[in-house]
């Protein structure tokens, strides 16, 4: 079978148990690439998964990698598509039918429960990365400086990000 | 000037929407969702703060990338079918070429000259920018005993304890749910 057809039938499976992001089928991600499929080595899973944290977006990018290892660009494409179109589809229909309850009152009960959690989710994110980071003074400062700039003035935090990588090239974070 | 959330069609057109998620997805070093918010809610003002959170929630519980998601029940929103292809492409194309070219220095460097402690500098920031991000959409919540307790279950046992979202999501959430329909007037 083509790897291309490969790649789309398995990551088209996993998209649709991807609960909480693809995150949550990495290690099913790395089962089947590197265990079953033999796509890719440890190291090289290991690397994508950092190549893929270095570039913005949503981080699901590790994915894309993968298929460009496998098959090149096709591969990327292919494989990027598989594991949103089932997940997308989803939501697109989903979201049709949430619109068509609009005024219900369990509609509303569900989005008052959902509020609360989704902003400690939030939060938690928020909490995670900062824990990620690199430590010492000079990276808490930053992260208190973009959290206080953020909240407080109307100044467009891709400066503080772009101020922040400045810093971390010259060596100081 | 505020947007018509009357419906489907609203008055966003496709070039906005591709526009709009595009700058989501350029900016967002280590995690969209805060951009998403900033464009959506601030810059653009498609969609109120609590109409964020009510969409970012919902795509909480659906399978994917959440922010993809989001992409998605947005463009959808406003531009019915094409809205939302046109809202996941102007998310995706950007990250998608700027991997792929980070790959392909890596394959042919060997390493990433500079990225690493470039990323170190910006993820101590990114860090901020969610955190902060979080306190704004907790601002817009009802001052409840209720919302103030899931708030801290949620951030207690992914934040602090890191347990494992699935679980965690799909037994706090039900509760939640419950007492918001006891609970309402």
């Amino acid at each position: 079978m083509s790897p291309l057809v490969t790649i789309a039938t398995r990551f088209m499976v996993l998209s649709l148990v991807a609960v909480g992001g693809v995150q949550s089928i990495l290690p099913e991600v790395h089962r089947v690439v590197v265990d079953v499929h033999h796509w890719v080595t440890d190291a090289e899973f290991t690397q994508m998964f950092v190549i893929a944290r270095a570039a913005p977006g949503p981080n699901m990018l590790l994915v894309t990698l993968i298929g460009w290892h496998v098959a090149g660009l096709p591969g990327a494409v292919v494989a990027t598509a598989a594991v949103c179109l089932p997940s997308c589809t989803l939501s697109y229909f989903a979201a049709r039918a949430w619109q068509r309850f609009r005024g219900a009152p369990w509609r509303r009960a569900v989005e008052v429960g959902l509020a609360p959690i989704t902003v400690g989710l939030v939060l938690a994110t928020g909490w995670l990365v900062m824990q990620g980071a690199p430590g010492g003074w000079v990276a808490y400062t930053i992260t208190a400086v973009t959290t206080i700039v953020v909240l407080f003035t109307r100044i467009n935090p891709i400066w503080l990000f772009a101020a922040a990588g400045a810093l971390g090239l010259l060596g100081v974070v | 000037m505020t947007p018509s959330f009357a419906g489907d069609g609203g008055r966003v057109t496709l070039g906005e929407l591709y526009r709009g998620f595009f700058t989501a997805g350029a900016r967002g070093f280590g995690g969209a969702m805060p951009w998403a918010r900033r464009v959506l809610v601030e810059e653009r003002r498609w969609l109120t703060p609590r109409e964020f959170t009510d969409v970012f929630g919902l795509c909480n519980f659906l399978p994917g990338p959440n922010i993809v998601n989001v992409s998605v029940v947005v463009g959808a929103r406003f531009g019915g079918p094409r809205g939302a292809v046109v809202a996941f492409l102007g998310l995706m194309t950007l990250p998608f070429l700027v991997v792929l070219a980070l790959a392909a220095l890596y394959t042919r460097y060997g390493h990433l000259a500079g990225i690493d402690a470039v990323l170190r500098g910006v993820g101590a920031a990114a860090g901020g920018l969610v955190f902060a991000t979080g306190v704004k959409m907790a601002e817009g919540l009802p001052r409840t005993a209720l919302a103030v307790g899931f708030l801290a279950l949620a951030f207690v046992a992914i934040g602090l304890l890191r347990w494992p979202l699935v679980p965690v999501l799909f037994t706090l959430a039900p509760l939640s749910v419950l007492a918001a329909w006891l609970r309402r007037a």
